[in-house]
């Protein structure tokens, strides 16, 4: 088992030189993010992820999170990891200051979120869950609600979950059932089952809140009738103690391809006379008041895709400097030996061309996401009225790009990582297929990539003809020039090829505007395409950014020594190569979303 | 009671450290540094001392360039009050770190100084016992167990052939094994309180100590490459190679 490095060179080198921590710094409440605290923050993070949360990953997904009438038992080592995790202060890194958070913005919650996923994905959850439901009981949540729950959840003493799917409402959530009862005094009865609630039972604290949406009696169908609800496991009494268990329990746990760890529950409300619930905000406006919150949720699910590619290409490194096996058939190191009859796979040109592309697409996914929350620390606490518009327009149309895209080359990348290992990789002992299993679920949870490229090609880019996508692509065109002007042949070539790639997402995204208002069929066929290509190419613009960045500081520092050369030199190579392998895909996904509607849409039921 | 505790910046434990291509030392650039180890036990220790109720205050202090602040920082999250950073860029080593202590401690005035046993870069392992010699001091080195009542320090210290308990008067100089504790992780609310709480910076010339190097450092090398291992057919093949070529027995 290869132990996990936190990659704080890309991480702090992404946030401080590219991304520019200085403009997040400048935002109302973030003055305190400076470079002298962001060093110490991410160290320290990796070293509970480290040593703590990455020991238990392996044990974790081999003993599994287990049922026994109610009660879930999470792996050995959980409870304890989580006590660390809250009573280090980590759960209210992101929450609100007035309910004892520490308020600090997505640029830094999300690295650090991701280093911890890195390490334990399972693990993981539970706090992404939590800061879901704190982040609905902020924005619409009564003052009782606020200060009844809110300093808990936010302190982590208890976690939060987030109750939607039912059996019969999966995407579709309009089809919800569950049943709010109004009572006299103003709460409700809560009855229904939900399925598939993460971490919707465990035993790291002594109370979950659990954030259910139910139709109230007589609610008007469909979306437009569904309520938000707080329903606590157990009460809370006035003074703050915990008091009677709520009518609300856990029926079974499910038994899954991965994620082992992470209890996922069937709950059962109301079973015994009704579970009492509280109402969030107005009735009938729980799907819009959880659709504000899926921005940071998505983002969140997104980031499981840099965290597990990071991971996998760890661990498949380190398998690909050991294994020896085969001829070389390019030039190895003197040390190696003369003609060695065999070397480390890593001298063999697929093996490393597997290995960079796990790299790069770990890096070109990181660095979108981090832009991504810097757009969205920026929409959300900027002065400026005309930068703040700007930048949630940016966020909300990056919002499914990060979130599908990243997860689908998660999956690639993990997949890679088990390509590398050969049939090590098939087998459990190795690790490396925990990593793809766990990784499986990221395309699926908070909407699946489908659902991701239905919102992007029809809410963020066919409703507004392209608008943003096209103030977007023209940014990306300006860094082309510079690329050229560096000085540096490997960012000339790439520069070419990224100059192919926008060419054709422009094209796909004119096609996608004009087609969406009369065609909408015929953009859904090609809407993942279209993703990929969106992913691609932003990630691509995000890499030629870094490796200009790379460019510049190297010929600042002359050959001496100031600057970290190997670090900034991958870069470069690495962006090459992401242009080379990775970007010059964009061509076949552009004639697929173009060209490809009508094979889809012709292919009747009845021929399948 | 106040304690001081010396942490010094090193090449963090998990680097492969490589020798400077002209064998003037190890490569420091671009390599992640931390606080020694053993240092942080000692602040680990003083902080345990000062829950309960035993300290009132815990001066961390470094001696080094600027960026030994950031090591500073670590201690202050860890639970110092304050720091203070001897800043210099000269080579420093153990009989200068001494006199600096020394002259630190005749400011401040600390019940005891809590230091690492040794450094992992040089594993010199002579500072505390220098810096008791200069202030005679008691000192107890090797600490594996620390109680403080009465106005002494009773110290379990880590011998060659076992433990062995000492009783010393106050003030005076403890220096930690590995086994006295295990430090804590900062919490993200101390890392952002560490920002705010007070770091001096002084330098060898306004304490008045001399800092030149007494020793010289001709070359520095990599250990000599570790030969492949064989199989012996039996015990007495092993026993003769243990005689006669590793002339170990």
């Amino acid at each position: 088992m290869s132990a996990y490095a936190a990659p704080l060179k890309d991480i702090t080198f992404l946030l401080r030189d590219v991304i520019g921590l200085a403009q997040i710094t400048q935002l109302p409440g973030c003055e305190e993010v400076t470079d002298d605290l962001l060093t110490p923050i991410l160290e320290e993070a990796a070293k509970l992820a480290t040593n703590v949360l990455s020991p238990i990953n392996r044990s974790g997904d081999k003993e599994g999170a287990k049922w026994n009438a109610g009660v879930v038992t999470t792996p050995a080592g959980f409870k304890d990891a989580y006590r660390q995790y809250s009573e280090g202060g980590w759960s209210a890194l992101a929450g609100p200051p007035k309910f004892g958070g520490q308020g600090l913005p997505h640029a830094v919650a999300i690295p650090v979120s991701e280093v911890i996923g890195s390490a334990n994905m399972a693990f993981k959850l539970c706090p992404l869950l939590t800061n879901g439901a704190v982040e609905a009981l902020v924005q619409h949540g009564s003052p009782y609600l606020q200060d009844t729950f809110l300093p808990k959840m936010v302190s982590g003493e208890w976690t939060g979950t987030m109750n939607l799917t039912e059996p019969q409402a999966g995407s579709d959530l309009a089809l919800v059932r569950t049943k709010a009862v109004p009572q006299a005094d103003g709460t409700y009865k809560i009855f229904g089952t939900k399925i598939f609630i993460t971490y919707g039972e465990h035993d790291y604290t002594d109370n979950i809140i659990h954030l259910v949406l139910a139709r109230i009696e007589g609610a008007p169908e469909g979306v437009k009738g569904i309520s938000l609800f707080v329903v606590p496991k157990k009460m809370v009494n006035a003074d703050g103690t915990l008091g009677a268990r709520n009518d609300v329990k856990c029926v079974s746990i499910e038994h899954k391809l991965g994620i082992h760890a992470s209890p996922t529950c069937v709950m059962m409300y109301g079973e015994d006379g009704g579970a009492i619930g509280y109402v969030v905000g107005e009735p009938n406006r729980g799907l819009e008041y959880m659709f504000v919150m899926m921005n940071a949720a998505r983002l969140g699910v997104g980031l499981e895709g840099v965290s597990i590619a990071e991971r996998a290409y760890q661990h498949a490194l380190v398998w690909a400097r050991e294994r020896v096996q085969g001829r070389p058939t390019t030039a190895v190191p003197a040390a190696l030996g003369d003609k060695p009859k065999s070397v480390p796979i890593i001298y063999h040109p697929d093996v490393k061309r597997m290995l960079l592309t796990m790299r790069a697409y770990a890096e070109a996914s990181r660095a979108l996401i981090y832009w991504t929350a810097s757009c969205l620390d920026i929409a959300e606490k900027s002065t400026d009225a005309h930068e703040k518009q700007t930048h949630q327009a940016l966020v909300d149309l990056m919002i499914p790009i990060v979130k599908g895209w990243s997860t689908e080359i998660g999956i690639d990348v993990a997949s890679l990582g088990i390509q590398i290992h050969g049939g090590m990789g098939f087998v459990e002992e190795t690790g490396a297929a925990q990593y793809y299993r766990d990784s499986r679920i990221s395309t699926i949870y908070e909407g699946t990539t489908g659902i991701q490229a239905i919102d992007l090609v029809g809410r963020k880019v066919g409703r507004e003809g392209g608008a943003t996508s096209f103030v977007l692509i023209q940014e990306m065109e300006k860094l082309l020039p510079l690329l050229m002007a560096a000085g540096d042949i490997n960012l000339q070539a790439f520069s070419k090829v990224l100059a192919g790639g926008l060419r054709e997402f422009k094209r796909a995204t004119e096609w996608v505007a004009l087609t969406f208002p009369s065609n909408q069929g015929a953009v859904n066929a090609g809407a993942v395409h279209y993703l990929k290509l969106a992913g691609t190419v932003c990630g691509g613009w995000m890499m030629g950014r870094a490796a200009l960045v790379a460019a510049q500081q190297l010929a600042a520092a002359k050959g001496e020594g100031r600057v970290d050369t190997d670090f900034l030199k991958a870069k470069i190579m690495t962006t090459r190569f992401y242009g080379d392998h990775i970007i010059s895909l964009s061509t076949g996904f552009s004639e697929a979303i173009i060209t490809g509607a009508e094979s889809v849409l012709q292919m009747e039921e009845a021929y399948f | 009671m106040k304690i001081l505790v010396p942490v010094k910046r090193v090449v963090d434990y998990n680097v492969k450290v490589r020798v400077k291509a002209d064998q003037t030392g190890v490569e420091t650039a671009n390599v992640k540094m931390s606080m020694n180890p053993f240092d942080e036990i000692a602040i680990e220790e003083a902080v345990k001392l000062k829950e309960a109720g035993i300290a009132t205050e815990i001066v961390a202090i470094s001696i080094g360039a600027t960026q030994c602040q950031e090591t500073l920082r670590t201690a202050l999250a860890m639970g110092a009050d304050r720091a203070i950073l001897v800043e210099t860029a000269a080579d420093i080593q153990p009989l200068a770190v001494a006199k600096l202590l020394k002259a630190i401690a005749a400011n401040e005035a600390p019940q005891l100084v809590i230091l690492g046993k040794q450094a992992i870069d040089d594993d010199s392992n002579q500072t505390g016992q220098m810096l008791a010699a200069l202030l005679n001091w008691p000192q107890a080195t090797f600490a594996s167990k620390v109680t403080i009542a009465n106005g002494e320090a009773e110290v379990m210290r880590e011998i060659d052939g076992g433990m062995e308990t000492v009783a010393i008067k106050l003030p005076a100089i403890i220096t930690t094994d590995l086994r006295l504790n295990t430090p804590r992780y900062a919490t993200l609310p101390n890392i952002m309180k560490a920002k705010k709480k007070p770091l001096d910076i002084v330098t060898p010339e306004s304490l008045g100590v001399d800092v030149s190097p007494r020793l010289k450092t001709l070359k520095v090398v990599e250990p000599a490459k570790r030969k492949g291992g064989v199989m012996v057919a039996n015990v007495a093949a092993l026993i003769d190679k243990l005689k006669n070529e590793a002339k170990v027995i």
